[in-house]
């Protein structure tokens, strides 16, 4: 069972009864060690249909999200291969019909989640277009022959897929080398004169047009495509293009002009192009957060610290929505994983069934959340014993406790999506302008405390009528699409606002003509300076509201009793770790790692991680007693480019000596001096290992270094 | 103020130290832009800087016996440690491997190895800034070990890290101290240190005190980017960056390996030595092992889930991973792959999923084509069930991108778990978003401090001997078996390449020389037979031949001279 050899690399390892492998289910793995694994089966049930749920949520976000794209470019398929169809002895058209029809589809930079638009896409064409959709992927194709077999050979497998009899027809031409678009395009004319009884019967019932379905190319990354190949390609389809109806689509994730740059003028007027622009994905990401965590559907909540982790994730490494959706996941599991009362994370009926069956030891747990223990502090003596004595009270207080948790996100969710409504206009956004910022403020502290929210709502009070009455629509909007009737009386008091701005338009306007404007009489400085403080002052004493004026105030008087009220932060709500998740660093740890900086302190610092009082120093040296690798890292940071394997042996040397404190004097001393070479010796070579040095041929016993500086 | 000060004092060699003193002030207090302004008025006022160079003479003569005592001192440790045999191994200053945090410890080493007065050592306890120089010189142990790396700084001068470190430590010290510093180890005489830079290190009094002259505003040019470094050292890694990389020309000392009489060890006897060696903190190193243990079963949970696991932090990770194959894989089929093994490939690691995880006995034509049947195989599959374990995904051989896109396939498939080991310091640049996303990592952080025995040891590295170059044992074995004309053709060659080795644009014997050569000692009779003869050497690899520029071939024999030279004089024994 040794792993390793010095004639191999690769060891394989097969148990000896097959059949054991199966009896370990994932479930097992749940349970941590021997008694922590409270209802963990449960849990990791609840962990798996919510995950599901989520993913299937994600899912048909992303359909939803990419149909416009999709019915669009579809649109533009059938039109371009409908002239094709038509093609008569008309000039114009033979003309058009050199140039081939490209969709050019601006995906954004987020190269990871184009796998997935393409694959829907693919799947799109499919039942809507053709049966030949090829998509091509650079790496696939260095060169023209490469790049003309990838296409073949795709291309034989889609007509495999309709029509599988004709299995060994396509093995022998998949089994040619030569492919050139002469074989393309009698291919092609075989395929659809075969097909075409079968096809057309088929089809005829949908739509006439397609006697000769057309050819979808779909080049993935287009960027990434070495010119001459495209160039090459083009051309010579364009020549064929008459009998060989294809279709191109670039997939692009930077800009448009990418195109011109990559291919010549020559080359792109044989294209006929246009441009498909994608959602971006910054949108993406607010429909995602929308439905996926600020919603009651789901019961599992971040805290701010782990969606700040997981937005900067996205905003400053890489827009990728599947990244995004992948922490989502490893929150979920992390949560579910060292958090034994996460069994109650699921819906509220299920969670109350729950609760009843929970036991001792997760009774214990309840009583230890510090969110509970708060919440015992506020109550009466006898109900604290009560609480903490009586399980079967505890649990019907947990019942009801859960249920107001419920009741406040249902809440919570209303009156943000109402303040967000109010703020997202503000002129420069004192509240952020997209509802996640805000969503990380209400989440860390009491947001009416922020500077922001005062400029805010300073800013709120300057609104006109219709923008405050269009705000106040919407809100009325978000209010009416909760099924929940928890905040009828909110909703109502919405109506009587606009009612109320409604009926005020009339009377506004008689106030504006009762007081007409008084004429200055000419003036100079001094006194234009001095009239206009009268005025202030003037306002200051006697400030006459306008019914608008008034009415506003008490417009932004009750959104702000509203999110006083309802807006508070989750933590002072007790079971609030039942569902929030708060494991910021564990995340970051595990998703964004930082592996240099590691090395680092492990080389610079061994005390953090060996902890061992005599390790200990201050900032910037260590003891000559570190590890050996520790001491030469710290010697060969003092060298420049080049280092003198004699002097750094020596000091390494002397550094180990000292630290050994041993008498160098001592005859014993050259088997130690031998040891002390071969310390050396490892230590160097595992810094090459690292990628710190380097060997070099420049100057003998030399190493060049590869990195600069102190770190 | 401190400008009227200075002209006011009448005190000449106050005026000098308060000048630097007043500037030190300032600069603590008030940062650079006074600073600049101090240095320009200085630069401007002639009448100033003409007195200066008055006081800077006799500055100069007093430093002069500073620096003698220095002398005296550093010669006393000259002479001690030379005498004893092992001086070798004999200290060093570390560079800024000082040990502030325990200077008990330091200082009672240093007066061991070298015997400097008690008092310097107390000396250093202080944190007066001039002191620093002193343990060092005081920890030079030995005259030459001493000498070597002060030569060194002196070499390194020019504009790289350690100056400017060494800079900061002697900043606040003024700054014909260090200089004397220098020029007094240099004033030794060293065998290695040959290299001279631009300054001649004879620090004969006379050139002292010229160079004391010429240094008139030197010290407060010189203060100030010391200074600045002293501000933003952690930042500008660029400039560091630009700094290390300023001049082509690196200077560093001349000493080589050989001249250190310690023959390059083989990978048995480095093995050997090392057992010997005790580990330190084992109680630390199981603790973290054992924290690390505990996330097993963790990992076989997230590796079920469709996560796959990278391990990255110092030291290896091959016990780690083993412990976790032996523990809980052990029900399970699953592939160790050694990605330091120098022959490992992606080519092989297909091939042992085909072979013999899936027992096809078919070839492919290419391993695209594999991958492909891979595949598909899992995908149909699905209780088929595969862990991958590989330690040091990073190496040489799997680095490549070709290699990490098709591992990376592999691992995206939902029934094959990957749990790689990564240990380069820039290992994840080998991935990009794409393939990011094909792993779909999760990274665990496990420093270990555990050596690198197994990764290390197929590695040719710098000090163990080449296992490709031929050792002596060899080279003699290979030669008795052969005749003695062959061995005489041998020795020739042997001969002429070592008479040249001191030539570094030697290329190696042309094949006509040597043939003539051969036909003078009566070796061979046509060149026919001494083609014969090459060939035979050729197959013992105990020569290589090289085409030169003009199309003559050139015969070099690839072995070090210490060991030809050894294996003549066992021959001429024999």
């Amino acid at each position: 069972m040794a792993s390793s050899s010095v004639s191999k690399g690769c060891f394989v390892f097969k148990p000896n009864f097959k059949k054991r492998k199966i009896s370990v289910p994932i479930e097992e793995y749940f349970k941590k060690g021997k008694n922590e694994s409270e209802d963990s089966k449960l849990r990791f049930e609840t962990y798996h249909l919510i995950w599901q749920q989520m993913k299937s949520e994600t899912e048909q976000l992303q359909e939803d999200l990419n149909k416009n794209l999709f019915n669009n470019l579809i649109e533009f398929l059938q039109k371009s291969h409908a002239g094709f169809q038509k093609s008569s002895g008309d000039w114009a058209c033979q003309i058009k019909l050199k140039e081939i029809p490209t969709a050019a589809l601006v995906l954004g930079v987020n190269v990871t989640d184009h796998d997935l638009i393409f694959r829907s896409l693919t799947e799109a064409l499919h039942s809507n277009i053709t049966p030949y959709v090829v998509s091509l992927q650079a790496k696939d194709c260095p060169d023209m022959k490469h790049f003309l077999q990838k296409l073949v050979s795709q291309l034989m497998d889609c007509s495999v897929d309709t029509k599988p009899k004709e299995g060994e027809n396509v093995e022998v031409a998949q089994k040619k080398t030569h492919c050139s678009m002469e074989s393309l395009s009698s291919w092609y004319m075989t395929v659809t004169q075969k097909t075409d009884p079968k096809m057309a019967s088929k089809m005829r019932t949908t739509s006439s047009q397609w006697q000769s379905p057309p050819v979808v190319l779909i080049l993935k990354d287009m960027e990434s495509f070495t010119t001459k190949v495209l160039q090459d390609f083009i051309t010579i389809t364009s020549q064929h293009l008459h009998e060989f109806p294809l279709i191109l689509i670039f997939g692009i994730a930077t800009s448009p002009i990418i195109i011109h740059r990559l291919l010549p003028h020559a080359v792109s007027s044989l294209l006929c192009i246009e441009l498909f622009q994608s959602l971006s994905c910054k949108e993406h990401l607010t429909t995602v957060l929308d439905k996926l965590l600020l919603t009651t559907q789901f019961p599992f909540k971040i805290s701010e610290k782990v969606l700040q982790v997981l937005t900067n994730i996205f905003l400053y490494h890489d827009f990728s929505i599947q990244n995004f959706v992948k922490g989502l996941q490893l929150s979920l599991l992390e949560h579910f994983y060292s958090q034994p009362l996460s069994v109650l994370c699921c819906s509220l009926p299920e969670a109350k069934r729950r609760i009843n069956f929970l036991s001792v030891n997760q009774c214990e747990n309840i009583r230890r959340l510090p969110s509970f223990r708060r919440y015992v502090e506020k109550q009466a003596s006898e109900k604290q014993i009560a609480l903490l004595t009586n399980d079967r009270f505890l649990k019907e207080e947990t019942q009801s406790l859960l249920e107001d948790l419920y009741i406040y996100h249902v809440n919570y969710f209303l009156v943000l999506r109402c303040l967000h409504n109010f703020t997202s206009s503000l002129p420069k956004y004192p509240l952020g302008r997209q509802i996640r910022e805000l969503y990380c403020t209400c989440l860390e502290k009491n947001i009416w405390e922020s500077e922001e929210y005062a400029s805010a709502l300073q800013l709120l009070r300057m609104l006109a009528k219709d923008e405050l009455m269009t705000i106040l629509q919407k809100c009325f909007k978000v209010f009416n699409s909760s099924s929940e009737n928890q905040l009828g009386s909110t909703r109502k008091r919405i109506e009587e606002f606009l009612a109320q701005f409604q009926s005020l338009g009339d009377a506004k306007e008689e106030d504006a003509s009762g007081s007409q404007p008084k004429e200055l009489p000419k003036t100079d400085l001094y006194h234009l300076q001095k009239s206009l403080l009268e005025m202030k002052e003037l306002r200051k004493s006697s400030k006459k509201q306008t019914k608008f004026e008034v009415l506003r105030e008490k417009v932004v008087n009750f959104i702000d009793s509203l999110v006083r009220e309802y807006l508070l932060p989750p933590e002072t709500q007790p079971l609030h770790e039942v569902v929030y998740f708060s494991a910021a660093h564990t995340l970051r740890e595990h998703l964004n790692a930082a592996p240099r900086i590691a090395l680092h302190t492990a080389l610079n610092n061994p005390y953090y991680y060996l902890k061992n009082e005599a390790l200990n120093s201050e900032e910037g040296c260590i003891p000559n007693i570190a590890p050996d690798i520790c001491i030469a890292y710290k010697l060969h940071l003092e060298c420049s480019r080049l280092i003198n394997l004699v002097d750094w042996s020596e000091a390494f040397a002397t550094v180990v000596t000292a630290a050994e404190k041993m008498d160098v004097n001592s005859p014993a001393s050259e088997e130690m001096n031998e040891i002390i070479h071969a310390r050396f010796i490892r230590a160097v070579s595992e810094l090459e290992l690292l990628g710190f040095i380097k060997p070099t041929k420049r100057k003998t016993d030399h190493v060049a270094r590869l990195t600069w500086g102190g770190c | 103020m401190s400008k009227l000060e200075l002209k006011e004092d009448k005190m000449l060699e106050v005026q000098f130290v308060g000048d630097d003193d007043v500037l030190n002030h300032i600069l603590d207090r008030e940062g650079g832009t006074k600073l600049k302004k101090e240095r320009a008025q200085l630069l401007v006022n002639p009448q100033k800087i003409l007195k200066k160079q008055e006081y800077n003479v006799e500055e100069g003569d007093q430093e002069v016996l500073k620096d003698q005592n220095y002398v005296k001192v550093l010669g006393q440790n000259v002479q001690e440690p030379l005498k004893n045999g092992s001086a070798t191994d004999g200290g060093n200053k570390v560079y800024s491997f000082q040990n502030r945090k325990h200077p008990e410890k330091m200082a009672k080493l240093a007066s061991e190895l070298a015997k400097t007065p008690r008092k310097s050592v107390s000396f250093s306890l202080k944190n007066d800034p001039e002191i620093i120089s002193i343990p060092q010189s005081s920890k030079g142990h030995s005259a030459s070990d001493r000498v070597q790396p002060e030569n060194n700084d002196k070499n390194e001068l020019q504009s790289t890290p350690p100056r400017s470190l060494r800079k900061r430590l002697i900043v606040p010290r003024s700054h014909s101290d260090s200089e004397s510093e220098y020029s007094a180890s240099n004033s030794e005489e060293d065998e290695g240190g040959a290299q001279e830079s631009e300054e001649d290190t004879d620090a004969s009094v006379l050139s002292q005190k010229i160079r004391a002259q010429s240094r008139v505003s030197a010290p407060v040019c010189k203060g100030t980017p010391s200074k600045k470094m002293k501000r933003d050292k952690s930042s500008n890694l660029v400039e560091e960056y630009f700094e290390a990389h300023s001049s082509s020309q690196v200077l560093t000392s001349d000493r080589t390996l050989q001249k250190l009489k310690r023959a390059a060890l083989d990978q048995q006897t480095l093995r050997n030595l090392l057992s010997k060696v005790s580990p330190s903190f084992s109680a630390e190193l199981t603790q973290l092992n054992q924290q690390h243990e505990k996330l097993f079963h963790k990992w076989m949970l997230q590796l079920h889930l469709g996560f796959n696991i990278v391990l990255y932090g110092l030291g290896s990770k091959r016990d780690l991973l083993e412990r976790f194959r032996t523990t809980v894989l052990q029900d399970s089929v699953h592939v160790v792959i050694n990605g330091f093994f120098p022959g490992i490939s992606v080519k092989s690691i297909l091939n042992s999923i085909t072979e013999e995880v899936l027992d096809h006995r078919g070839t492919f034509r290419s391993p695209l084509d594999q991958l492909d049947w891979i595949v598909s195989r899992f995908k149909e599959d699905s209780s088929l069930e595969l862990f991958l374990v590989i330690h040091n995904l990073d190496s040489q051989m799997l680095r490549g991108d070709k290699s990490q896109q098709m591992i990376g396939q592999l691992s995206s498939l939902r029934n094959i778990y990957l749990i790689a080991s990564i240990d380069h310091l820039n290992a994840p640049l080998m991935w990009d978003h794409a393939k990011q996303s094909l792993y779909n990592w999760l990274w665990y952080e496990t420093t270990t401090y555990s050596p690198y025995t197994e990764e290390t040891s197929y590695e040719s590295s710098l000090l163990v001997k080449q296992s490709g170059s031929l050792p002596l044992g060899a080279l003699t074995h290979v030669l008795r078996s052969l005749t003695p004309n062959a061995r005489g053709i041998f020795r020739l060659l042997m001969k002429y390449q070592l008479d040249k080795q001191e030539d570094p644009s030697y290329t190696g014997l042309s094949f006509q020389d040597f043939y003539q050569q051969c036909r003078e000692a009566f070796l061979v009779n046509s060149d026919l037979t001494l083609r014969a003869q090459l060939t035979e050497f050729r197959d013992h690899r105990l020569i290589r031949t090289k085409k030169g520029a003009d199309g003559v071939e050139y015969l070099l024999i690839p072995v070090d001279s210490a060991t030809l030279i050894n294996f003549l004089e066992e021959e001429e024994e024999a």
